[in-house]
């Protein structure tokens, strides 16, 4: 308890005044106390701990002039095309063959997935299987002290720009949330993807979605 | 026979253990705490497993929020200061002391440079209930957003390379080196997760179109995804 060390009254000399024996002195500590538990509520509604992270993304620089689509640099033999609209997602595998087009391809059709790891996740996990097995392979050897942790993320991103990886275009339509964008982007680096584009929605897929859209 | 005492008057509790916590407490968190900043508008932020801190020092910031407003910001006093007298230089808004002053204090802008006087001229919470459609204009025809990073920027690059000095030459022998890296500037996006897409792409055209490619996402951290 709040108490003060009370002098006695200096011990008993020589036929002094008999003083009664007083209570030790008490200080009212509640208000100390109130303050206290206000100031503590205070700092604890007003603090923040939960410091947001950031996920980064490096875009593509903007070409001056549009590229050339017969370029063989830029054909890409392991491309997955995700066309992102409210809430669903769609995707096709490969090149875009418009319906009739000259080489005879079978045209494009775009299969519907959906964010969950039964949907996404596990796609992208089939397609990306190379760099995941890389991955795993370094994984073990970085644990088992075999490889220095800058040798490991040299591997890693070598593999992640293999020609066998895969590789992303991201496309978005009007109606598309932000979320839906932030969750596919995600899932892309769960699944260790390398190059992940995201680019501009053509005329012909935009039709192509509304048809799936209205199905 | 054994006597049970019975106190007499009111039992007294020793509350000293209680307040000594308490104030353990006090003291906890106001060393720990770092304070929620007065944004504007409260934006709710996707998840991701994003594991990067948010850079502190050198921030350029855009946020995005749920109608498709954007607002934008910066750190750093002088560089703000500088980055207002730049833009009010060009866009020809005369804007008073007090205006710059609250502007270097303030977080957050969401309105045109026609508009930046009234604006700054209000409280928070006038800020917050501030009439604006569209935020800052981002649009290709009138594009003050551009402006803004543009500057800010700058301002950014000459702040980080005399803060990156002065810090270096602060380090000991034995510390690590600092890296030159970090005292670039950051370009942040805070996007709100209902927001339309099409609002945050404007806002990354932006930034493409000044050939600032490599862009941050804020998230908020979920558990990190193992793929086996």
């Amino acid at each position: 308890m709040a108490e003060l060390a009370q002098d006695d009254g200096g011990g008993k000399k020589g036929g002094g005044k008999k003083r009664p024996k007083k209570a030790p002195a008490r200080i009212d500590m509640t208000p100390m106390v109130d303050l206290g538990f206000l100031l503590l509520t205070f700092f604890v509604l007003t603090s923040t701990f939960a410091k947001p992270k950031v996920m980064s993304l490096v875009y593509p620089a903007k070409e001056q002039e549009p590229p050339d689509p017969k370029d063989p640099s830029r054909l890409v033999n392991n491309a997955i095309t995700f066309i992102v609209s409210d809430d669903r997602l769609f995707y096709y595998k490969g090149e875009f063959h418009p319906e009739g087009n000259k080489d005879g391809e079978p045209p494009t059709q775009l299969t519907e997935t959906d964010f969950g790891p039964t949907g996404l996740r596990k796609l992208l996990v089939e397609e990306n299987k190379f760099v995941l097995m890389k991955k795993v392979e370094l994984d073990g050897k970085l644990q088992r002290n075999q490889i220095a942790d800058s040798i490991y993320k040299r591997n890693l991103n070598e593999a992640k720009k293999d020609k066998r990886a895969l590789k992303v275009l991201v496309k978005t339509d009007m109606k598309a949330k932000t979320r839906n964008f932030i969750d596919v982007i995600d899932e892309l680096y769960i699944a260790s993807v390398g190059v992940i584009a995201p680019v501009d929605i053509m005329n012909s897929e935009q039709a192509l979605l509304d048809k799936a859209l209205n199905k | 026979m054994a006597e049970i005492k019975t106190s007499k008057g009111s039992p007294s509790i020793d509350m000293t253990p209680m307040v000594d916590l308490a104030f353990l407490l006090v003291t906890f968190f106001m060393l720990a705490a770092t304070f929620r900043t007065d944004e504007p508008v409260d934006v709710s932020i996707p998840s991701s497993i994003g594991e990067k801190d948010i850079p502190e020092k050198t921030l350029i910031l855009v946020t995005v929020d749920k109608g498709g407003r954007i607002f934008f910001s910066c750190t750093g006093e002088e560089v703000r200061r500088k980055v207002l007298t730049q833009m009010a230089a060009k866009y020809k808004v005369p804007l008073s002391e007090d205006n710059m002053k609250e502007f270097v204090r303030i977080t957050s802008i969401g309105c045109s440079m026609n508009q930046l006087p009234q604006y700054l001229s209000l409280d928070g919470a006038g800020r917050k209930a501030f009439p604006t459609e569209v935020g800052i204009p981002s649009d290709s025809l009138h594009n003050e957003l551009k402006d803004w990073i543009n500057f800010a920027n700058r301002e950014m690059l000459d702040y980080g390379k005399k803060m990156f000095e002065e810090e270096s030459s602060k380090q000991g022998k034995g510390q690590e080196p600092l890296k030159a890296e970090d005292y670039k500037p950051k370009f942040v996006l805070k996007a709100a997760m209902d927001a339309e897409y099409v609002r945050v792409k404007s806002a990354i055209e932006t930034f493409r179109d000044l050939n600032l490619n490599n862009l941050n996402f804020i998230t908020s951290q979920e558990a990190s995804a193992v793929v086996k």
